[in-house]
């Protein structure tokens, strides 16, 4: 069979018989080599253009539903105002709940609600991206659909994906979902104004689970509901966002 | 379940490529997987047996290989195994590693039926 044979290279005919299917038929074996996902990938890579011509940081935000992102988001825009103008993408299966959250902060949001789809993928992020002017914003944060197996999968063209754990969720959750936070950049332990009320979250638990996956992603505790603890996201972000500005000049 | 949007995809690449080499069919369609690729096999051959019907794969089998995840040491520059389980260096043990294999997504190769050069002469 042509799985054996090895031929198959690209445009090279064989003309030996797949007895196993249809006898006497012709047949060619390709190699393809390609990535399943190439259409989003490209997709994915045209959205990043577009940020970076104008000069926006994209941030991919992930984690399980309820674990506070756009909380976050929320305390991130007041952290932020005034400084830097922001723009959100919602990513929901349903309703406009979260972008209502946002726009309620004086800030454009603009909802994808996906329906039974359990991710976002670039051209949702695309198509979403014409209802927004990125000339008059600086970052734009992307709240993927609450779930944390398939968002893992798909690049939105962001440049850094923030994967949140919050610490009601436990903290071995690293270590049950690893294809989620390996490709986390930053993992965000939320809601730890918690910690004084619960015993079985251990920081440095989470911390080691997240070490054993191959990344070097800068792990922050935060709480949206004491702003002290944000110094260092916010800090995070803008040392991104000039790494984008950066890397638009030398390009430019 | 984002394992059926990965099929379609996988089923449009198949049947660009069947197009462009004027195929009758897709006999086989072999993908690589990586463990960290966030592709379940099993689950992707099960959108894929719904997800074929009424395409030119409809007859073909989908046959997933295992990749296998490897890593390289940043502190002692070993290369070695890793598992979801862990990914840290097996030499040293260090954790300070990157993953050099294992997030494959790969369409690695189609195979077609072509059309029986006698009766298309016809």
């Amino acid at each position: 069979m042509c799985e054996t044979c090895g031929c198959g290279l690209k445009g090279h005919h064989h003309d030996h018989d797949h007895g196993h299917r249809h006898d006497g038929a012709k047949g060619e074996a390709i190699e393809i080599m390609q990535n399943i996902l190439h259409e989003n990938d490209h997709n994915a890579a045209h959205n990043r253009e577009h940020f970076e011509r104008h000069g926006v940081l994209a941030v991919n935000i992930m984690s399980s539903p309820g674990s506070g992102k756009t909380r976050l988001l929320e305390a991130t825009i007041d952290a932020l105002k005034g400084r830097y103008r922001i723009g959100v993408v919602e990513g929901d299966l349903e309703t406009e709940n979260d972008a209502a959250r946002i726009r309620a902060k004086g800030v454009p949001a603009v909802q994808i609600t996906t329906g039974t789809a359990c991710h976002l993928d670039a051209r949702l992020v695309h198509d979403a991206l014409h209802d927004m002017n990125l000339d008059e914003l600086d970052i734009v944060f992307i709240e993927n659909v609450g779930n944390l197996v398939c968002p893992a999968a798909f690049d939105l063209g962001q440049h850094a994906n923030v994967v949140l754990l919050s610490v009601t969720e436990g903290d071995d959750k690293p270590a049950k979902y690893p294809v989620m936070f390996h490709e986390a950049d930053l993992v965000g332990i939320t809601k730890t104004d918690f910690l004084d009320f619960i015993d079985d979250f251990s920081v440095e638990k989470a911390t080691a689970c997240i070490r054993n996956l191959a990344t070097r992603a800068d792990i922050l505790q935060l709480s949206a509901k004491r702003p002290e603890t944000l110094g260092p996201w916010v800090e995070w972000l803008e040392k991104r966002l000039a790494g984008v500005r950066g890397s638009e000049r030398k390009t430019a | 379940m984002h394992e059926m949007t990965v099929c379609l995809s996988l089923l449009k690449q198949a049947e660009e490529v069947a197009r462009a080499h004027a195929a009758r069919s897709v006999e086989r369609i072999v993908v690589i997987l990586g463990p960290l690729s966030g592709v379940e096999p099993l689950l992707l051959d099960g959108a894929f047996s719904i997800a074929r019907k009424g395409t030119i794969a409809e007859n073909a089998d989908l046959v997933c290989e295992a990749g296998t995840i490897r890593v390289r040491c940043r502190a002692c520059g070993s290369e070695g195994p890793g598992s979801l389980s862990s990914l840290a260096c097996t030499a040293c043990s260090s954790p300070d590693t990157t993953v050099t294999a294992g997030r494959e997504l790969i369409l690695k190769r189609l195979e077609l039926g072509l059309p029986d050069e006698d009766t298309e002469a016809i």
